[in-house]
């Protein structure tokens, strides 16, 4: 493991490379060479050989993805690569695109390649002002070297690259929102199946991949599935860049192999926890995945592993909180996040996260009763899977995690009156503006949502 | 996304939002297109890079060059937060202050950038025409806590004392780089550049791509087929 060598960000420790130039003299585009030299289905062999997952947060098999579309439809086949990075504490992608823009672009044309697609486009977050535009600068010098057009490097394979700015909504980043986004429509999720191998965008075959997915696949294609596969653990594959921030010395990102511990990279890579306190709660791939503890920092970074953990891999995004942090208070925050950005579509989404929200409000603003533990969890059951996309799931998972590690924590601002991390001021916290929750009927425990509906169904019976 | 308000509450303006160089240039960001609706948000950007915001007579404009109907436009306008249904400042000042932020101040960051510019929250103006205050979720900077952005670029590791600098400056007319992206233009700048301007080829290049076959368009309810 200390042979590891950094695999897409390998060019980190110079200056950004941003000109074609630059790129190919530190020999970019040998992986794109290769690919043009094979068949598009080879390509495609290739990266399933290597097992890389998609590294967006579902982690699933890329070359599998790519094997999917049908190229007998008649219609054109699309890629788009998700650059919306937005899932709280992830960084990524952005850094990846800051820093070496035309291996992202290199990964995307291998692809566009592998699938027989000539109109590719690289969906960047709005917010990302600077990123995107980086990538623009990029795209016009790939036309201008020839790189991409009618003929790419003198093949046969024509590809454009179209660059989309999106608008401020978390949820296009789940790629069927992300495709309704990109069509000129609000960004709410689509039903699947079809799924977008088969109907994508504007209903036509079509790919869509992670920023820091794309970036591993010309490396995949330079040196080879089995290298690759040689890295990290037998089912999550290569390495990952984990963005770990909150509460530590040096946030920032961190490549390491898959199936690296988050010891290893709280404390070793960014420096332990900041000014010598413990870690408390972590989550190990951004906010939509349920937190974890102390007692679980050496969890191997790994799609498997972590999910033993009871969590989940999401982003490989690493948010620290010590012990001086209050955990109801960043979980109410998540939780806005997720009522914020929640598309409306599906109700239980819609509602459930605004009510979440509320209540964690009170409970950390000192008006909370001792049956909002169970009202919050239920609530939570009856959002989770229930959607037409994660979001909810996602919502849901600091809320239902917290108050298994922590509802002593909850139990505590109950009692209290107030939050007991913060200097007492329980009178400003009881006039704020916004007014708090009416007093409502209590539910009893393991009620709540969906007790009428069992009620009736009692009543059907 | 869908606290951008009830559009209703606003004035509209007196049309043409878009001049003859505006529409030039919403034609060719709708050739960018296999499907001219993918223009919809770069075209209400294009609105607010003249109008520095979204009135609703944009988004007839925005209809009538896609063929759509104003309310297709408007529901997709009011589902964006980056789409302004308000009139602006011309800098818009975004606080994080999810948790990777919080953790290291964002938050404290927000509550005094509220004091600072009190009538600018909440989609506010200040009365000088230059903020408009908004709490950011998460930007993807987390490496730089707390991060605040001046019309989308970022500035790193922000303290209390440097946002008054920053706020002064601003207000001065001295606007300060971002760590990465240069000088922020102001938001009918950047709006602009967020419209695609950057990314258009003056090439006139034809498209490499076959083009859309016509069932897919039908299929999705193309405008423009």
């Amino acid at each position: 493991m200390a042979e590891f060598e950094p695999i897409v960000t390998a060019r980190w420790g110079g200056p950004p490379v941003v000109s074609l130039d630059a790129y190919a003299k530190s020999g970019g585009f040998q992986g794109l060479r290769r690919a043009l030299a094979m068949e598009p289905t080879a390509v495609i062999d290739e990266v399933k050989a290597s097992g890389l997952r998609g590294r967006g947060g579902a982690g699933f098999p890329t070359g599998v993805k790519w094997s999917f579309v049908p190229q007998d439809t008649g219609k054109p086949v699309y890629v788009v690569a998700n650059f919306d990075e937005s899932e709280p504490g992830t960084f990524n992608n952005r850094e990846l695109i800051e820093r070496d823009p035309f291996q992202f672009l290199e990964g995307l044309m291998i692809c566009a390649y592998a699938v027989q697609c000539h109109t590719a486009f690289a969906y960047c977050r709005g917010e990302f002002v600077w990123p995107a535009t980086i990538v623009e600068r990029a795209v016009a010098e790939l036309y201008a070297g020839g790189y991409l057009g009618g003929r790419v490097l003198d093949s046969d394979f024509a590809l454009d690259i179209v660059v989309h700015r999106g608008a401020g909504a978390y949820i296009c980043g789940e790629e069927t929102a992300l495709l309704e986004s990109l069509e000129g429509r609000r960004g709410q999720p689509r039903l699947r199946p079809p799924f977008p191998a088969v109907e994508g965008l504007y209903a036509s075959p079509t790919v869509i991949n992670n920023v820091e997915t794309l970036s591993f696949v010309p490396h995949i294609l330079e040196r080879g599935a089995s290298w690759f596969a040689s890295i990290g653990t037998e089912k999550s594959t290569g390495s990952k860049v984990f963005s770990v921030s909150g509460k530590v010395e040096r946030p920032g990102n961190y490549e390491a192999p898959m199936g690296t511990t988050a010891r290893e990279l709280i404390v070793e890579r960014a420096g332990g926890v900041l000014d010598g306190a413990s870690v408390k709660a972590w989550t190990p791939g951004g906010s939509s995945t349920p937190l974890l503890t102390a007692d679980h920092l050496d969890t191997p970074m790994d799609f498997d592993s972590v999910a033993a953990a009871g969590s989940l891999l999401g982003t490989g995004a690493v948010i620290v909180l010590d012990d001086t942090d209050c955990v109801v208070e960043a979980v109410g925050r998540f939780t806005q996040f997720y009522a914020h950005e929640s598309c409306g579509k599906c109700t239980n989404c819609r509602e459930g996260t605004w009510w979440s929200s509320r209540v964690l409000r009170r409970i950390e603003g000192g008006l909370g009763r001792e049956q909002d533990l169970d009202l919050l969890h239920d609530i939570g059951r009856h959002m989770l899977f229930r959607s037409f996309c994660a979001l909810a799931d996602g919502a849901v998972s600091p809320i239902h995690s917290s108050l298994k590690y922590f509802r002593d924590e909850y139990e505590e601002h109950v009692r209290l009156g107030g939050c007991p991390f913060k200097a007492p001021a329980p009178e400003h916290m009881a006039t704020r503006p916004e007014p708090p929750l009416e007093p409502e009927p209590v539910p009893e425990p393991g009620a709540g949502v969906g007790s009428r509906r069992v009620r009736l169904e009692e009543v059907l019976e | 996304m869908t606290e951008a308000g009830f559009v209703e509450d606003v004035p509209d303006v007196q049309g043409p939002v878009l001049g003859p160089e505006a529409r030039a240039t919403a034609d060719r960001i709708v050739a960018k297109y296999p499907d001219g609706r993918s223009a919809l948000l770069p075209l209400l950007y294009l609105v607010q890079s003249e109008a520095g915001w979204v009135p609703r007579q944009g988004m007839r404009e925005v209809a009538e060059i896609l063929g759509l109907r104003t309310a297709e436009v408007e529901a997709v306008a009011t589902f964006y937060t980056m789409v302004k249904l308000h009139p602006c400042g011309r800098y818009v000042l975004s606080v994080c202050t999810n948790p990777s932020c919080s953790l290291l101040g964002g938050r404290r960051l927000f509550d005094r950038a509220k004091e600072l510019l009190g009538d600018a929250s909440d989609h506010g103006v200040t009365d000088d025409g230059v903020f408009t205050l908004e709490e950011e979720e998460c930007m993807a900077a987390c490496d730089k806590a707390p991060v605040v952005s001046v019309n989308y670029l970022y500035y790193d590791r922000v303290g209390e004392s440097d946002l008054e600098a920053m706020i002064a400056a601003i207000r001065a007319g001295d606007v300060p780089e971002a760590a990465r992206g240069g000088v922020p233009g102001d938001l009918k700048a950047v709006s602009r550049t967020l419209a695609g301007i950057g990314s258009l080829r003056d090439s006139g290049a034809v498209p490499a791509s076959p083009p859309i076959a016509d069932d897919a368009a039908n299929a999705t309810g193309a405008a423009d087929g």
